[in-house]
């Protein structure tokens, strides 16, 4: 636990060593904030949630969270530092949870500094606090899984923009597994066991459930789950490349 | 004499390519053991290996009695190792590194700082010791990679080429410590430069296309070359020919390609030859005896086809 924690610490400072983290907080805020207002209607709709704001959480994650990952090990392995992470007296499972944990703590920070949006529609209205926390939770669930998947194509390469693409690709099909576009696909010739199978993949589906203020186990199981797959899978890569 | 590595068959193969092929070596504490070869020979592999980075494709390793395949995490804390071209953190300052390292080492407090200024002091990192670690010199680069192998005072010190890229200054100091390190360890240092051998090693092996192919003291080594202990004459300008005739019932007498007038003379003794050059009252500049060179040696035991004869 100890050298998870100092694996997590020095990452997550590595982050604010460079202007970086700076800029990619300044971008999300803008972002979310004005497909907030833009696109999602937040004054037109006039409600006092947060469902303009939270809906369009998973498409930003698709290019924002991938930038956060790709980093993660590519870095490492093109500047050979790898090597020392390695031999020093740590587990595999060690490094991999450390990293991932500084990401997520850092897309925490990201998500924490919207709160603006929160105190502005409180100002408004009276809304259901419960269900924004749950939304926030949700989304910081999440953006975990994302990382997860993004940590491990990380890890696959030593080129940060080919761990960018393939992360983002690979978010991106987890995300539209809900929808008809990709459904219908199957639609004609596949049995309902597997649509359903393909459909419950979907972090669209999953997150909706959450921003609706229902908290169910199986939600909060699948992003759980899926973090913790895609960080047995990022184990697995970085042991192979050991023995490749 | 306690045996801190001991390498068995130890052989790593990338797909077709086998690049460590069937190592066996031991090395005991107080030994600075030198791994020669040219480059692609399989020294950093190896290198990898003890040190837990790559995983052995047949045979084993084992570090103060931990196998490197079985409990990995022990060896690896009994290991100082400094990978080819000290790679470290260069957003972080040479502070924030170490302090990195010394809390992964599973030091605290005052004893982590204790550390920390001691290692520091011993490398000569003081003057850079809060300055990010990309801005600084490819000496200081060095050091701060060698700090990170010492501080935790290990059985066990893995330095791939760690003076490569120094100035002759930097060189000196940091076989110094090397030298002053060796003895309650064992070290493996990997270089190219054979003087650095002499000055450091007390044992050196050459490794070339994965295999060992030497092994010796720098001494023994030497006396591999075939010009080992020759006697190189330089007669006085005119009597070469008179030199020439007297020696020539001695030994073998060949002329020193490039340099005019010099001759070498093989299989006859010093005392002989010294002897017969009194007594018969012949003029030479210079007489000395020929120690040959590690040079020598390697590209006759590397070279692909002159090896034969070896």
């Amino acid at each position: 636990m100890r050298n998870i924690f100092i694996i997590a610490n020095r990452e997550f400072r590595a982050y604010f060593s460079t202007p970086v983290a700076y800029v990619f907080l300044v971008i999300f805020l803008a972002l979310t904030s004005a497909f907030a207002f833009y696109i999602g209607g937040f004054f037109t709709r006039g409600q006092a949630d947060l469902v303009s704001f939270f809906s369009y959480h998973p498409w930003l994650y698709l290019a924002l969270i991938p930038a956060i990952s790709m980093r993660l090990w590519a870095e490492e392995r093109n500047s050979g530092t790898i090597e020392l992470l390695l031999t020093l007296p740590i587990s595999t499972t060690e490094a991999v949870v450390g990293k991932f944990l500084a990401a997520w703590a850092f897309t925490g920070i990201a998500l924490a500094l919207t709160f603006p949006m929160w105190i502005t529609v409180n100002v408004l209205g009276i809304p259901d606090n419960g269900v924004i926390l749950t939304s926030y939770a949700g989304s910081l669930f999440m953006a975990g899984a994302f990382l997860a998947i993004g940590s491990c194509v990380s890890a696959l390469t030593k080129n940060q923009v080919i761990a960018f693409i393939v992360a983002a690709t690979v978010c991106f099909l987890f995300t539209m597994s809900g929808l008809d576009l990709v459904l219908n696909f199957f639609r004609g010739w596949a049995p309902e066991i597997l649509i359903e199978t393909i459909a419950s993949f979907s972090f669209l589906t999953h997150f909706q459930a959450v921003t609706n203020g229902v908290i169910d186990l199986r939600d909060a199981i699948f992003f759980f789950s899926l973090i913790a797959f895609w960080l047995f899978a990022n184990v697995v890569v970085v042991d192979m490349k050991k023995s490749a | 004499m306690s045996l801190l590595i001991v390498l068995e068959k130890l052989s790593k193969s990338f797909g077709q390519f086998t690049a460590v092929d069937g190592i066996d070596l031991a090395v005991p504490k107080g030994e600075v053991l030198g791994f020669l070869g040219p480059n692609g020979a399989g020294k950093s592999t190896t290198m990898k290996m003890i040190s837990g980075f790559l995983e052995p494709s047949s045979g084993s390793a084992r570090v103060a009695g931990f196998d490197i395949a079985q409990s990995p995490v022990e060896v690896k804390r009994r290991i100082g190792y400094m990978p080819e071209g000290a790679p470290s953190y260069g957003e972080m300052t040479a502070a924030t590194f170490l302090s990195f390292v010394a809390e992964i080492r599973g030091f605290r407090g005052a004893e982590k700082n204790r550390r920390i200024d001691e290692t520091v002091d011993r490398v000569r990192l003081a003057e850079v010791f809060h300055q990010p670690i990309d801005t600084l010199s490819k000496g200081f680069k060095r050091r701060v990679g060698l700090a990170q192998a010492m501080l935790h005072d290990p059985e066990v010190l893995i330095l791939d080429e760690p003076t490569d890229g120094l100035d002759p200054n930097q060189k000196h100091h940091v076989r110094g410590l090397i030298k002053e390190m060796a003895r309650d360890k064992a070290i493996i240092i990997s270089t190219h430069i054979l003087e650095e051998v002499e000055a450091v090693c007390s044992r050196a092996v050459i490794i070339a296309q994965g295999r060992l192919l030497a092994d010796g003291t720098p001494e023994e080594l030497l006396a591999r070359d075939p010009h080992h202990q020759a006697l190189v004459i330089t007669p006085v300008s005119g009597s070469e020919d008179q030199v020439r005739a007297a020696l020539a019932a001695m030994g073998q007498i060949e002329a020193i390609t490039g340099r005019d007038h010099q001759l070498r003379l093989t299989g006859a003794s010093h005392k002989d030859v010294s002897a017969a050059i009194r007594d018969k009252n012949l003029q030479i500049e210079e007489l000395y005896v020929e120690r040959g060179t590690l040079d020598d040696v390697f590209r006759q035991i590397t070279a692909p086809r002159e090896s034969a004869h070896a």
